[in-house]
């Protein structure tokens, strides 16, 4: 714990009742960089050293304790390598899904729900436990449920509705998508909630002279609820994109990478190249990658909104 | 007469069709949302040796499955989980609101970088420094400290957040600035004033980063990956993995070990949920 342990001595605590107010300023600053010291050594230790350890090993290639200086080989290896592009594009597909699914779902779960009435807060609580749940949890629960067998439970239920067994996990052509549904199920209530809290702001007059103009359900929704609603879509939007890209417990847990490959996202891919072929210049360039991806639709999404809004 | 609290008005209409309606949608939601961990909680308690019987219905009350769960090190799990949740969250706190104190109080030149930094951080997740994070555990510069296989590297990366500060920060700008004066003209110290004066007036905004620090470290799946590679580090989270793959237990102890693992975030949101949903629409969450 050494950072509390510089900040308890940090202030000066023989600061004297009667400042000279010439001193006053400089003092302030003193006293405020001390409470700030903790937070910053430690933003500095966990997060931008290793940041900026990571731009570098990305242009290394490191063999033990030998590194040498490769240009841009480790992103060209990323760029061209199969296995690479291939989780590249799984990582989208699951992080555009996941995204587009919580979404929509959340909104017409937002919307169905939306009211004063005491239970609809018992549903909304009920509702809401996927998101506290730890993930490695949810996903470890998904994957018995997902037991291709038809005894295992989403079959079973699949089996009322005269559905056939599905292999889910254990097939390469329904790996990702099944990877895909448990995040929906995780990320809905989420954007639920979000959207919910932006349904509040909507203006009630409005409403009332839609229904004085004699505008039908369809309609109000979509002229005044739907507009009101746009910052609070494009925030969600980026957030579980960007939530998404980076995805790596829930691939872990319930495949990592299986089958065949069928499930690798950029991060379980980083993470074997680093942790267990150590790879570790490959490695570090992937996650530069997925940082500048993050980056980049960030930037993107706020280009976006500030033009909609001119 | 058609009221107008809400867009499509579907808890206010009556009538069978509307009741049969809200009935179904409801009660679906409640069981979508809800039955796999409910699931969970009855497989838990029961004797399920067949690894797909995962099922809503109880099938004859045991505690076996925790009790073989202590053969298989899941208290000792979970004991370290608690030792990281609870040090990270104290360290999370105590490192919020000394810099929000500092940010929401203070005027000083490269305030504006500060905030920049802590916006930053909040942009940059820990998926993506993962390996390079290993490598500075393991031999921190300057300190020469090797953190790998011990809690402090578990709780020491956790202990600075960028949402926690930034929700503390719009907080406290909030509580009035006279009452501090008064203390300093009465001759308190700055950290007196801070613990006496401020900090008190904080308690609903310490609800929130304590219920949101709790779930964040709490979840962590990817720390405690790199940083302990031995089992007796291991958190719960991370155990779970190493339990499935058990096949003289069969599938009691994973469910056992995966309810223990859930409950405490549970609590910490039913017990919290006031300030859990005000840090949510704070609109502020991130990473």
């Amino acid at each position: 714990m050494g950072p509390s342990v510089t900040l308890t001595q940090a202030p000066p605590a023989a600061a004297t009742p009667r400042r000279r107010p010439r001193r006053a300023p400089r003092r302030g600053t003193l006293v405020a960089w001390a409470f700030l010291a903790p937070a910053l050594l430690l933003f500095l230790y966990f997060k931008f050293i290793p940041m900026a350890k990571g731009l570098v090993m990305s242009f290394q290639e490191i063999r033990y304790l030998d590194s040498t200086w490769v240009g841009f080989d480790n992103y060209r290896t990323i760029l061209t390598d199969e296995a690479f592009t291939a989780a590249i594009r799984h990582s989208v597909v699951l992080a555009l899904g996941t995204t587009a699914g919580s979404l929509v779902l959340g909104l017409v779960l937002a919307l169905l729900i939306e009211g004063p009435a005491r239970y609809l807060w018992f549903v909304r609580t009920a509702a809401f436990l996927p998101v506290v749940t730890t993930m490695a949890v949810v996903a470890e629960v998904w994957r018995i449920m997902y037991h291709p067998g038809d005894t295992g439970m989403v079959n079973s239920i699949l089996g009322w509705f005269g559905g056939d067994p599905q292999p889910f996990l254990a097939s390469e052509h329904s790996s990702l998508l099944s990877i895909m549904g448990m995040s929906v199920w995780r990320g809905t209530p989420y954007d639920m909630m979000i959207f919910l809290a932006g349904l509040v702001g909507v203006d009630r007059s409005l409403y009332e002279a839609a229904a004085v103009d004699g505008a039908t359900t369809w309609k109000r929704l979509r002229h005044i609820t739907l507009p009101a609603l746009r910052p609070v879509f494009w925030i969600l939007f980026t957030l579980a994109a960007i939530r998404g890209l980076r995805v790596f417990v829930e691939v872990y847990v319930l495949t990592n990478g299986g089958p065949n490959g069928s499930s690798e996202v950029l991060m379980t891919l980083v993470y074997k190249l680093g942790f267990q072929k150590g790879e570790l210049g490959v490695a570090s360039a992937g996650g530069i990658l997925l940082f500048l991806a993050t980056l980049l639709l960030t930037v993107l999404v706020q280009v976006m909104r500030r033009r909609q809004a001119a | 007469m058609m009221r107008f609290d809400s867009a499509l008005g579907l808890e206010a209409r009556r009538g069978p069709v509307a009741t049969a309606v809200k009935v179904v949608v409801y009660t679906g939601m409640v069981l979508v949302f809800t039955g796999p961990l409910v699931g969970l909680l009855v497989s838990a308690f029961s004797r399920t040796l067949d690894p797909t019987a995962f099922s809503l219905w109880p099938d004859g009350f045991t505690l076996d499955n925790f009790v073989q769960a202590a053969d298989k090190n899941v208290y000792h799990y979970l004991l370290n989980s608690f030792v990281v949740v609870g040090f990270g969250l104290l360290l999370q706190m105590l490192v919020s609101v000394f810099a929000a104190y500092s940010l929401s109080r203070k005027k000083f030149r490269g305030m504006a970088v500060v905030m920049l930094v802590m916006l930053a951080t909040m942009m940059l997740p820990e998926e993506i420094i993962a390996i390079p994070l290993s490598l500075v555990l393991a031999d921190l510069p300057l300190l020469h400290a090797d953190l790998i296989g011990t809690y402090a590297g578990m709780i020491l990366p956790v202990g600075a957040w960028g949402f926690s500060i930034l929700v503390m920060t719009e907080f406290m700008k909030e509580v009035p600035v006279e009452l501090e004066e008064a203390a300093r003209i009465d001759g308190a110290g700055e950290l007196r004033t801070f613990f006496t004066i401020i900090l008190p007036l904080c308690r609903p905004a310490l609800g929130v980063i304590g219920v949101f620090g709790f779930t964040m470290i709490w979840d962590q799946y990817l720390l405690p990956l790199i940083v302990a590679p031995e089992p007796g580090m291991w958190t719960l989270p991370i155990a779970l993995r190493s339990l499935r793959s058990d096949e003289e237990v069969g599938i009691g102890v994973l469910l056992a070990a995966s309810l223990l693992a859930l409950l405490p975030s549970i609590i910490a949101f039913l017990a919290f949920q006031r300030q859990f949903m005000r840090g949510l629409t704070s609109g502020a969450v991130k990473g």
